[in-house]
């Protein structure tokens, strides 16, 4: 028999996170701070809506990019927070997802052999979406001395005559890192030159705890090259509903929109109802969510100033990046002792990309009770392994 | 600053002064003067316990009463409201809008001691023209609080 598998997807590394997922769900009783999605459940309101599309039979296929009543109020949405202009019939798209969003956005822009730039550590999909679009992924590795934001050196440094495409990922998923205005526009000058476009992930707008959050696309000449990718899943703690959108201009919504209908036809009908009321009446229910994680960061960050654990402050998300290098051992190596020894799963931050290494991603999307519990144990762990370094 | 606090400490008195500073990135200092003006000027009332009687041994009945009252001279509800609140197992007295003027909840040991109460002292009243007694058979939510079941955390252990 021939071999029936495509050499490019054999290629593709795992998932770093899949591994680690294996040794954790073998294990009873053990405690987690590796989620990426919110602990709250869906507002109920939102739910509820829910649940009367479908009492209603609102069991249907909705047109390809969405429910127009749901696309306006994106478009609302964009133009209230960020002051950007879409056009709800053309530049919009409801995806499955800010994955899907991300991917169609990627093979919709993308030739063969072109170069997309990629910021690590970062979200899992960007690279083997990259690869599966027929791109050359190049990675562009943050530093933790600049808070892990991108610079324009980092990007300048980066930038070949094949680059086409940069991605945007803050705020960050796993760092908790944001980009302030003035940052931005300095990438946005660079991008404007070298004229590249943008795929800006900001699916984590919503949880920004220093000011308020500002899209690239919200710059100077920037909404015409970007393609703004948010969704449902995080401010509303909405994940299992799978639902994101996309924003961009035309031309390259008019693409994404064709790849969407032929991969996807339409997001969830029953999810979309949901969303509608979600961006209608969230407002209150985001803002709670946002104040409760935020006083959870602070927790987690006192807790680790206390146990001299070096960490920068990170402002978004809902993610703190902790730097393991004192202990001479891998993030991998870290992440399976504590699990092993006291029963805590964090996540290695090398899922994130090669310079995780050194570092962990904890989530803080869990009741400050169980944080406490947990980073109870991170304390002795941590103290055990500083009197083996010395003994 | 003081909203951040009640917000905490409504759902969570017993928590640490030191905690809640953390938690709202304030100075302890600052949040434990705070709490005491606020306990000084009754902005604060108590620090009370939830507790779900039905599962321990101890018996408690709780009734809802929709009180009737003709309102006095210069005085309207008030006076006979501090009459009715002043009994120590009345636990709330609210005037409230609609086709009574009181909503009284009580908690007594027993069916009887309730009954007694409400015949013998309350419906007794000067000003109280009627009254109806409804006893609670099951709390479902009570101060923001599901009763009947506990918080499980469904996720997967580990996700991107």
């Amino acid at each position: 028999m021939r071999n029936p598998l495509s050499d490019t997807v054999v290629k593709i590394k795992p998932s770093g996170i899949r591994k680690f997922f294996d040794i954790v769900s073998e294990m009873e009783d053990a405690l987690s701070l590796g989620v990426g999605e919110p602990d709250f459940d869906t507002p109920w309101h939102i739910r509820d809506e829910g649940i009367y599309s479908l009492e209603k039979g609102r069991t249907f296929y909705t047109s390809n990019s969405g429910l127009k009543e749901l696309r306006t109020e994106i478009a609302n949405y964009m133009k209230r927070t960020q002051d950007i202009t879409y056009d709800a019939n053309k530049e919009i798209v409801v995806t499955v997802g800010g994955s899907e969003a991300i991917d169609i956005a990627l093979r919709a822009m993308i030739n063969p052999g072109e170069e997309v730039l990629i910021p690590q550590p970062s979200f899992v999909s960007y690279e083997p979406c990259t690869i599966l679009a027929g791109a050359v992924p190049v990675i562009i590795e943050l530093k933790a001395e600049n808070e892990f934001r991108l610079t324009a050196e980092e990007l300048q440094n980066a930038i070949t005559e094949k680059t086409k495409v940069l991605i945007i990922p803050f705020p960050n998923n796993p760092t908790g890192a944001i980009m302030e205005k003035e940052e931005l526009q300095a990438i946005a000058d660079i991008v404007e030159e070298r004229d590249l476009f943008i795929i800006s992930d900001e699916i984590y707008a919503e949880l920004t705890y220093k000011g308020s959050h500002v899209s690239i696309a919200s710059l100077p000449g920037m909404r015409d090259r970007t393609v703004l990718i948010n969704g449902f899943s995080k401010a509303y703690a909405m994940t299992g509903w799978r639902l994101g959108y996309a924003c961009a201009p035309e031309a390259i919504m008019e693409q994404m929109t064709k790849i969407h209908q032929f991969a996807i036809m339409c997001a969830p009908t029953t999810s979309q109802y949901a969303a509608i009321e979600a961006i209608k009446n969230g407002d209150e229910d985001v803002a709670q969510m946002r104040e409760s994680y935020n006083q959870r960061r602070r927790f987690l960050m006192h807790a680790f100033r206390e146990m001299n654990l070096e960490c920068f402050e990170p402002f978004g998300a809902f993610y703190v990046f902790p730097c393991i290098k004192e202990f001479g051992m891998t993030s991998e190596e870290f992440a399976s002792r504590f699990l092993a020894e006291e029963k805590v799963a964090v996540v290695p931050g090398t899922a994130f990309g090669d310079c995780g290494e050194g570092y962990l991603r904890i989530s803080y999307a869990y009741s400050l009770d169980n944080l406490k519990i947990a980073i109870d144990k991170l304390k002795n762990f941590v103290e055990r392994l500083r009197n083996e370094k010395t003994s | 600053m003081r909203g951040e606090i009640l917000t905490v400490i409504e759902k969570n008195s017993r928590i640490d002064i030191s905690e809640l500073a953390v938690m709202l990135g304030a100075e302890e200092a600052k949040v434990a003067s705070e709490l005491a003006a606020m306990e000084a000027e009754g902005v604060i009332c108590g620090y009370h316990t939830m507790i779900d009687w039905e599962k321990t041994a101890m018996e408690k009945v709780t009734a809802l009463i929709e009180v009737r009252i003709a309102p006095q001279r210069g005085q309207g509800y008030d006076k006979i409201a501090e009459r009715i609140y002043k009994y120590p197992e009345v636990d709330s007295v609210y005037l409230i809008s609609g086709g009574y003027d009181l909503m009284v909840t009580l908690e007594g040991k027993s069916l009887k001691a309730v009954a007694s109460f409400v015949n013998n002292k309350l419906a007794t009243l000067d000003g109280v023209l009627s009254t109806a007694t409804h006893f609670i058979l099951k709390k479902y939510k009570d101060h923001g609080t599901v009763m009947t079941k506990k918080y499980t955390d469904t996720r997967e252990m580990i996700t991107p």
